[in-house]
């Protein structure tokens, strides 16, 4: 049970508190409700781009960085397609600082031009490590692409195309801060070794004056129903055939979420589970292979991937997997296999509340949800599945017509 | 309406005192230390048996390894599925490591657990049976996995640096082909297991949050083996490469580069080596330091670049790492190159010393917070033969350190002809 406290500002800004006297440092974590699937599909990109940009200088800060060093702090932040978070940990006594560079950064950017050129160099580059210069590496974005027509997960957080990021300038940057970087859009979590009374003051101090600005109302096309099977093979540079397919799944708030969460365990979760089992261990048709979900807030998907044995088809390893899934459709899995799937769940979310850091991110994350306490009642769900919704839920997402499939075809010859 | 101008007082984090707790030592009956936390909020345990069984030990490459990771994959009455099983039923994690000089095998799991799953850890260090079967698989998928890791640069460039600075035979350089994997035999992986987990040299280390019978718990399914036994340390020449620059072309649709540039550098009892940690923060060991000031967030040649110290027991290596754009490769070495010579030719100023004084110190805070960081900074002194005089040493340098020793340790260390460089394409 993690107790905290919540209030809200004038400006609309949600103030989550979380005390634990047992440490003597403080996270303070600042989400707010923009990712890429914010963004328009010919600027692609921009939520992750802009993310880099909340660095370079504030309206009254120059360097965001320095200060919070100075003040014996750390700091980082990440983008997905639903949201972007920025989260530091400094000594308790020094949360002041925090206050005074993250309440300055939600005022006003600098808006500096040559910090503009330069990160938009940095994420190119980014955008080459992680997805261009390894093999594989342009994959998700190819699945993406397949299994969403309408909605924005089309495509990845880094963006579509190098291009998008080479032509985005100062005024997109601009319109963008003022679109979604206002207090009503976000969220401010302070963990550790404070007080709520403290945290009280120093959010009317730093955060209470910021105008509230125009509030953000998401209107994003959702997907429609899949109507027929998707299929894509591409022929590349790589070692070893590779096979992804997807399907689609239900949004966060669903219960139909948990049992998705719940196959992917059974079926890919740990070297017990019965992809791993069945194709690697057993049958030895793949060198590797996994089943998760993307946990986005808007219907996502769920998927299996793995890396072929050398000389078994990817014809041949596909009809593998389906003989899997239609077990799972047609026997109710087993009461052990539940129960190891719940203990591992119940093991996995106490570990997870071992670092404060994971605590604050967890709390704000389930704020962005509509509640941060979901956070205390999210087990409980889980321990109320049973193997007939599993069966049902398995029926529902694993057919044909749901699913898109790459092969990912290895041109090199031995 | 706050004056957004001024910064809030700070309390320099070099004020800071930071103890790290004692931890609660004991011996079992048959001597094997443990080290442990009794502590914390939540229902969790974590405990962790490491064997001198780490690479250095192995007389054939790759043997070291395969024995730890295969060691779950079956006992004199279990399966690989049933071991898996089990630990998964409730819902631990057995998770397996090796080092060079170190192997671990490591559980986590809810405190609630740990009297069913104790018996079957002892069970994986008594009776491991390393099945064929279970071997082929293994060997199969690294060397699967192996082909998918030789076509990325940074792979390919980690692999290189390390053979350079120490040679191929030494086990910090030395690294495993596919035909390595194809020869390990069971046989190996049986006189490895009986030569070092069943007649072991082993420690164990361990914290969350325990039943009240714990320390009789470990006595009753550890304290009979022979886990205390003498395991001598082997000592290795280091035998650099004598090219110093190796240009490596890998992949040729490759659109970055991996630049790898690193000296030797002694172990952590030299005298230098913990200013050296110090200077390595400035220099590139934080988001702050002047690589990543200068060639990201300046020039954004790369998404980041580090150096570090490498962690190693015998010896060590001071080692630039980054991927840069393939246009701008040659630009970042020379970049790497006119830092070191800012390092050797103006001293530091006040401010940058105290900020990364006050960083350093405030990491160092975090470190130290909760039973399972505590547990992991004494393993580390542990294992290195040290105590906790050397981790407040390592706090008055950083305190105490003077812009004129960062120039010396700059004028000795950051030496350009010292250096290998290696540029994977």
């Amino acid at each position: 049970m993690i107790k905290f406290e919540k209030f809200v500002l004038d400006n609309g800004l949600r103030v989550i508190v979380h005390e634990d006297r047992s440490t003597p440092m403080a996270v303070v974590d600042v989400m707010y409700d923009v990712g890429a699937r914010d963004e328009d599909e010919e600027h692609t990109g921009f939520a992750h781009l802009f993310e880099h940009l909340m660095f370079g200088g504030s309206l009254h800060i120059e360097s965001y960085d320095e200060p919070l060093q100075m003040a014996g702090g750390e700091n980082n932040a990440y983008t997905t397609n639903d949201l972007t978070n920025y989260y530091l940990q400094l000594p308790a006594e020094n949360i002041e600082t925090a206050f005074w560079l993250e309440s300055d950064r939600m005022c006003s950017l600098a808006f500096n031009e040559n910090s503009l050129e330069v990160q938009r160099k940095v994420v190119m580059e980014e955008f080459k490590e992680q997805y261009l210069n390894k093999p594989y590496g342009d994959a998700w974005h190819m699945l993406r692409d397949l299994s969403y027509k309408v909605h924005p997960y089309k495509w990845m957080t880094i963006g579509k195309d190098l291009s998008h990021i080479e032509n985005a300038n100062l005024q997109e940057v601009k319109n963008f801060f003022f679109k979604h970087y206002t207090p009503s859009n976000a969220i401010l979590t302070v963990a550790g070794n404070v007080s709520v009374e403290q945290i009280k003051q120093l959010a009317e101090k730093w955060f209470a004056d910021i105008p509230a600005g125009e509030k953000y109302v998401r209107n994003i096309k959702q997907e429609p129903v899949q109507k027929e099977g998707r299929m894509m093979e591409v022929a590349e540079e790589v070692p070893l055939d590779a096979l992804y397919k997807c399907w689609h799944i239900a949004g966060r708030l669903d219960r139909r979420y948990y049992l998705a969460e719940i196959i992917t365990e059974i079926l890919g979760g740990g070297a017990s589970s019965r992809l791993f089992q069945s194709l690697v261990k057993e049958k030895q048709m793949f060198s590797n292979i996994e089943c998760s979900h993307m946990g986005s807030i808007d219907p996502g998907l769920l998927y299996v991937d793995g890396k072929l044995m050398k000389g078994v088809t990817l014809e041949t390893a596909e009809n593998a997997i389906i003989v899997e899934l239609e077990k799972m459709k047609s026997e109710m899995i087993s009461k052990v296999e539940l129960e190891k799937v719940k203990n591992k769940t119940e093991s996995m979310l106490a570990f997870e509340d071992i670092s404060l850091m994971n605590r604050a991110n967890s709390l704000a994350n389930y704020e962005l949800l509509g509640d941060a306490n979901l956070m205390n009642s999210e087990l409980e769900i889980y321990q109320s599945i049973t193997r007939e919704e599993i069966m049902e839920e398995c029926k529902r997402i694993f057919v044909d017509t749901n699913c898109s499939t790459l092969y990912y075809r290895s041109t090199v010859k031995e | 309406m706050p004056n957004r101008t001024i910064a809030p007082p700070i309390k320099d984090a070099i004020d800071f005192d930071i103890i790290l707790k004692p931890c609660t030592r004991i011996s079992l009956s048959n001597g094997t230390p443990v080290y442990y936390i009794n502590d914390g909020a939540e229902e969790v345990a974590m405990i962790d048996f490491v064997f001198e069984a780490g690479n250095n030990y192995e007389t054939k490459n790759g043997v070291a390894i395969a024995t730890n990771n295969l060691v779950k994959n079956g006992t004199s009455s279990k399966d690989a599925f049933q071991i898996t099983e089990f630990f998964e039923y409730y819902g631990a994690y057995l998770s397996r490591k090796c080092y060079n000089e170190t192997a671990s095998i490591t559980l986590h799991c809810l405190a609630k657990h740990l009297k069913e799953l104790l018996p079957v850890v002892r069970e994986l260090i008594t009776e491991a049976q390393f099945p064929e079967k279970e071997l082929d698989i293994f060997k199969q998928n690294s060397i699967q996995r192996l082909s998918i890791n030789l076509q990325k640069c940074d792979f390919v460039a980690n692999r290189l640096i390390d053979e350079y600075l120490y040679g191929p035979e030494h086990p910090y350089g030395r690294v495993s082909t596919k035909s390595d994997i194809e020869a390990i035999s069971r046989e190996n992986l049986l006189s490895f297991y009986k030569q070092f987990y069943l007649n072991a040299k082993c420690r164990v280390f361990a914290a969350g949050k325990f039943p009240v019978d714990f320390e009789q718990l470990l006595e009753a399914h550890f304290g009979d083996l022979s886990l205390n036994e003498k395991v001598l340390p082997i000592m290795f020449s280091r035998e650099m490469a004598i090219e110093k620059k190796h240009f490596i072309h890998n992949d040729k649709n490759g659109v970055q580069g991996a630049i790898r540039i690193g000296r030797p550098f002694p172990s952590r009892e030299h005298p230098d080596f913990k200013k050296a940690i110090f200077l390595n923060t400035l220099f590139g060991g934080y988001f702050g330091s002047r690589l990543m000031g200068n060639i990201r967030e300046d020039k954004g040649y790369t998404y980041g670049i580090h150096s570090y110290l490498e962690n190693h027991v015998q010896e060590s290596s001071w080692v630039v790492s980054t991927e840069a754009g393939k246009e701008v490769c040659q630009a970042t070495i020379d970049e790497v190159y006119k830092e070191m010579e800012l390092l050797r030719e103006e001293p530091v100023n006040e401010e940058e010393l105290l900020l990364v004084k006050n960083y350093m110190m405030g990491l160092n805070l975090g470190y130290i917070d909760g039973p399972f960081q505590i547990i992991s900074r004494w393993k580390s002194l542990i294992l290195n033969d040290l105590d906790e005089n050397y981790f407040y040493d390592t706090l008055r340098v950083i305190k105490e350190i003077t812009s004129e020793e960062l120039l010396q340790l700059s004028n000795k260390y950051l030496v350009p002809e010292d250096f290998f460089e290696l540029l994977v394409i």
